[in-house]
């Protein structure tokens, strides 16, 4: 099916695979543009890629974040198809393709699904949650999102540029070097993460300084909602993991693309990537799960209606996982040969996480007990994240036992593990939180009955995936193989993990149909308060004004919402006068920045050294031309905010 | 948290609080730099030693010249201090002086670092000569790519205060300007010890 021809004396070729691709791409853009044209949609448009608002911007990471997921977990089909029989041989996916495939997901799933969701979710409802009117810098959130799919956009469409990464997410040198990585693949994932990378910090700085500075009055530390809490230590964690990252990227770029040879195994020191990139790559499992545990906080305690159990030991406990995050990173290392010593301390200091993670778990059963529980199917997610979870860290603390890891290590057992906690933890919180916000970001509520078969769809289709592959790792399965023989007896298990991750794959093309459905049939959520919530951005419309808060609400205690509904009648004491609101204008500059980088980065990897230096003083001057243009934008006069308020009904 | 002072409009409202968000944006974007520079510096000790065919840090610094660019990023961290010190005091003119001072140090201070690349290049060692050499390369050089940043951010500042003269904003930005600045320097205090002082004892 390769298409070839000759073209000026040049041999073309077109895999079958890229030329697949190709015209799904081509598809896709020609429905895109038709339908926006059909519609007259193309000034909308506009409006979104040019927005600085928060709730904006975090649709959009859902929605960037959401492609991202159906390319990545196409990635996973397609591996899982090749490893349905033994020794199969499904159209081009062996060898380097497998290799491809597998990097390509792992990367896309950590860096441009799980942490962008999560992110989404983050602009959807901190600002909400704490009071505030929108993040402390509009325009820099824009271009963080801008910079995450610059670099998303980078890493995907190397597969049809000349190849993408083969190094696994980890990208071990001297592996990912050019000596064994030749093609430019490396060279998109280095440049990719890069990008994206400044983007994740520059978004960590905005939360960070909107939690601490923003909150509304009376809105202190001790009573944040845990979403905000887990989102502020998140913010410190990638403040400090991702300049570990940069410098490691850093210097795979110059080994790869300027013949250096830090990394390489004689001249240089292979370890120095392994130890930078865990010093970042552990934390970072953090920044994953850290989120999914606020949400789950928020959920239970509101679909319990009870007061979370512990939250000063809730909140405890995730400063301190966050800070026992950055102690533990060797244990990726244990068969490295770093010595006895050293692996017993990281052995130790690992499995001591799971003390303060035990008492989250806890708490949550805890604040279930006695609850008023409302099965809906934001709360089926979180109640079924307990056990998968439990399931994750058991076999985490399996895996921290040195000695044992020596067995463990590289093996399909650890691939079960970090799917239980990264699958059966940030992706149910994610799809819990979206069923949670969807009201508020949309003003429709997702329908419960099609959203409860997505679930079941979803948690079985998890379990069968996920947990064969601890047997299979046991049976001697190593990861990151594209095939087996027929009499390792691993074929039956391989097979009953295909069909599980076709049915997640079936649950998750379910999902959008439930998004379509409930688009057009949903109910409305005409209060802004559809599950009778006790945190503050209940108390406001759905979709929240541009605004947020007319006026700024006076904070009494934790679940402040529902401490106005017991003790009073649910409205909220005013922390201000009705005065003037600043609205930031929209800006296309974030959009155009990013796209410099994406282009400079062509330059660096095909060695253009026009594009090169002309895109660094493009960027130079876009950042000149900010600082002449960050002006602007207009007030909401007090009058004009009466008057809205009033035509709303006067909440 | 706001904090609402009567009798201000709510421009200048906002604009008090956006100074404060931005002092403290620079303190974690600095905090994030500790980190990366901290990485460079391990890389820079792990690195040392392997010099392959190369020079080795004893045989390659001239600690006379490194001290005199020392000493010149070093009065550019106290002009600029100056120059923080008469904008409280409002005086423009001082002020713009002392910043041009910062400006004119920051350059001599890149000067003298590429004069100083250039005399290695020329005898031959280049990045790729050693994994030595890159990351000293590539410690000092980020460190210089920052001072280039700075010397270009007070270029633009410099026009906006020409341009708009000493108000809210423009003061905003040449405070959060001098954290930066300051850090800069900071780093280089730790590179001349590091690399070159503890380079040339061996
Ligand atoms: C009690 C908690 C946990 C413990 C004790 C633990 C322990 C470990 C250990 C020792 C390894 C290395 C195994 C090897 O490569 O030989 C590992 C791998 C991994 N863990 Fe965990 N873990 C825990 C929680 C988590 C969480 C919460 C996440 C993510 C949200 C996570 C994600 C991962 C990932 C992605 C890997 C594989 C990295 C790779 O590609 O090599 N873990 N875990
Ligand atoms: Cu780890």
């Amino acid at each position: 099916m390769d298409l070839k021809y000759t073209l000026w004396g040049k041999k073309i070729t077109f895999p079958s695979d890229i030329l697949a691709a190709d015209m799904s791409i081509l598809l896709f853009l020609l429905i895109g543009v038709g339908l926006l044209t059909y519609f007259k949609k193309w000034k909308w448009l506009w409006g979104w890629l040019t927005t600085t608002h928060h709730s904006k911007i975090g649709i959009l990471y859902l929605t960037a974040g959401g492609a991202f997921f159906l390319r990545g977990g196409l990635d996973a089909l397609i591996m899982r198809v090749q490893l349905a029989l033994p020794e199969n041989q499904f159209w081009v996916f062996q060898g380097e393709k497998y290799n491809q495939m597998m990097t390509t997901h792992g990367t896309t799933m950590i860096f441009f699904v799980a942490m962008p969701l999560l992110i989404g979710l983050m602009n959807v409802a901190v600002p909400l949650q704490i009071g505030a009117r929108d993040l402390a810098f509009p325009y820099l959130n824009a271009l963080s999102f801008w910079l995450f799919f610059a670099g998303g956009s980078l890493v995907n469409i190397s597969f049809i540029l000349g190849g993408s990464p083969t190094a696994g997410w980890t990208a071990y040198a001297p592996l990912a070097l050019k000596e064994f990585s030749p093609g430019p693949g490396n060279d998109y994932y280095a440049l990719g993460l890069q990008i994206a990378g400044i983007g994740t910090l520059l978004t960590a700085i905005n939360f960070l300084v909107t939690i601490l500075n923003k909150r509304t009055k009376g809105m202190t530390l001790t009573r944040m909602p845990l979403f905000t809490w887990s989102t502020l230590v998140t913010s410190l964690l990638i403040l400090f993991a991702f300049p570990a990252l940069t410098v490691a990227l850093l210097l795979l770029s110059f080994d790869r693309l300027f013949g250096t040879s830090f990394l390489s195994a004689d001249a240089g020191n292979a370890l120095i990537w392994q130890h930078l990139f865990w010093i970042f790559g552990h934390p970072e499992v953090y920044i994953l799960i850290l989120p999914a545990f606020g949400i789950f906080s928020d959920v239970i305690s509101t679909f319990a209606k009870k007061k979370l159990f512990g939250y000063t030991s809730m909140v405890f406990a995730i400063v301190l996982i966050g800070f026992l995050g950055f102690m533990v990173w060797v244990h990726h290392m244990f068969t490295v040969g770093l010595g006895p010593a050293s692996n017993a301390i990281f052995a130790i200091s690992t499995m001591s996480i799971a003390v303060p993670t035990g008492i989250k778990v806890f708490n949550w059963l805890f604040t279930l007990k006695g609850g008023v529980i409302r099965f809906n199917t934001a709360m089926l997610y979180a109640l079924s994240f307990i056990p998968t979870f439990v399931m994750g860290g058991v076999t985490g603390v399996m895996l921290a036992a040195a000695p044992a890891d020596y067995q463990y290590h590289d093996s399909y057992f650890v691939v079960g593990h970090f799917h239980y906690v990264i699958v059966g933890g940030t992706i149910l919180g994610i799809f819990s939180g979206l069923y949670y916000w969807w009201p508020k970001m949309f003003g429709f509520l997702l329908d419960e009955k099609r959203g409860k078969w997505q679930f079941w769809l979803f948690a079985i289709g998890f379990h069968l995936t996920f947990f064969p592959m601890h047997i299979m790792g046991l049976m001697g399965m190593p990861r990151r193989v594209y095939t087996y023989l027929e009499d390792s007896g691993l074929g039956t298990l391989n097979m009953i993990s295909t069909i599980g991750a076709f049915l997640m794959g079936l649950s998750v093309l379910f999902f959008i149909y439930t998004v379509y459905w409930s688009c057009r049939n949903g109910v409305r959520d005409a209060s802004g308060d559809p599950w009778d919530g006790r945190t503050l951005e209940w108390a406001i419309p759905s979709p929240p004004p541009e605004y947020n808060f007319a006026r700024r609400p006076f904070v009494r205690g934790v679940d402040a919402f529902w401490k106005e509904k017991m003790e009073g009648d649910g409205t909220f004491q005013p922390a201000e006068k009705l005065k003037p609101i600043h609205i930031p204008p929209s800006n296309v500059q974030p959009m155009i920045l990013s796209g410099i980088f994406f282009m400079t980065a062509f330059g660096f990897i095909f060695d253009w050294n026009l594009v090169k230096i002309g895109g660094g003083i493009l960027i130079l001057g876009m950042l000149i031309w900010r600082s002449f243009t960050d002006k602007g934008g207009h007030f909401i006069t007090a009058e004009e905010l009466a008057e809205r308020e009033e035509r709303k009904g006067g909440r | 948290m706001e904090t609402t002072q009567t009798g201000s409009s709510p421009l200048q409202e906002m604009q008090r609080e956006k100074a404060k968000d931005k002092v403290l944006a620079m303190w974690f974007f600095i905090s994030a730099e500790v980190v990366i520079f901290g990485g460079l510096f391990g890389v820079y000790l792990t690195l040392k030693s392997h010099t392959g065919s190369g020079p080795s840090p004893e045989g390659l610094f001239e600690l006379k010249e490194t001290a005199v660019s020392t000493i010149v990023l070093l009065s550019s961290s106290f002009t600029c201090a100056m120059a923080g010190y008469f904008l409280q005091g409002k005086t423009k003119k001082k002020m713009i002086l002392m910043l041009l001072f910062t400006l004119l140090l920051g350059m001599g201070f890149l000067g003298l670092e590429i004069k100083e690349f250039l005399t290695y290049v020329e005898k031959g060692y280049r990045i790729t000569d050693s994994s030595f050499l890159a990351s000293f390369y590539l410690l000092t050089g980020t460190h210089g790519s920052h001072v280039l940043a700075g010397c270009i951010w007070m270029l633009v500042l410099l026009f906006h205060l020409l341009r708009e003269g000493l108000n809210e904003d423009t003061s905003l930005k040449i405070k959060v300007f001098s954290l930066y600045w300051h850090f800069v320097d900071v780093v280089w205090v730790f590179i001349f010890t590091v690399v070159y002082l503890f380079g040339k004892a061996g």
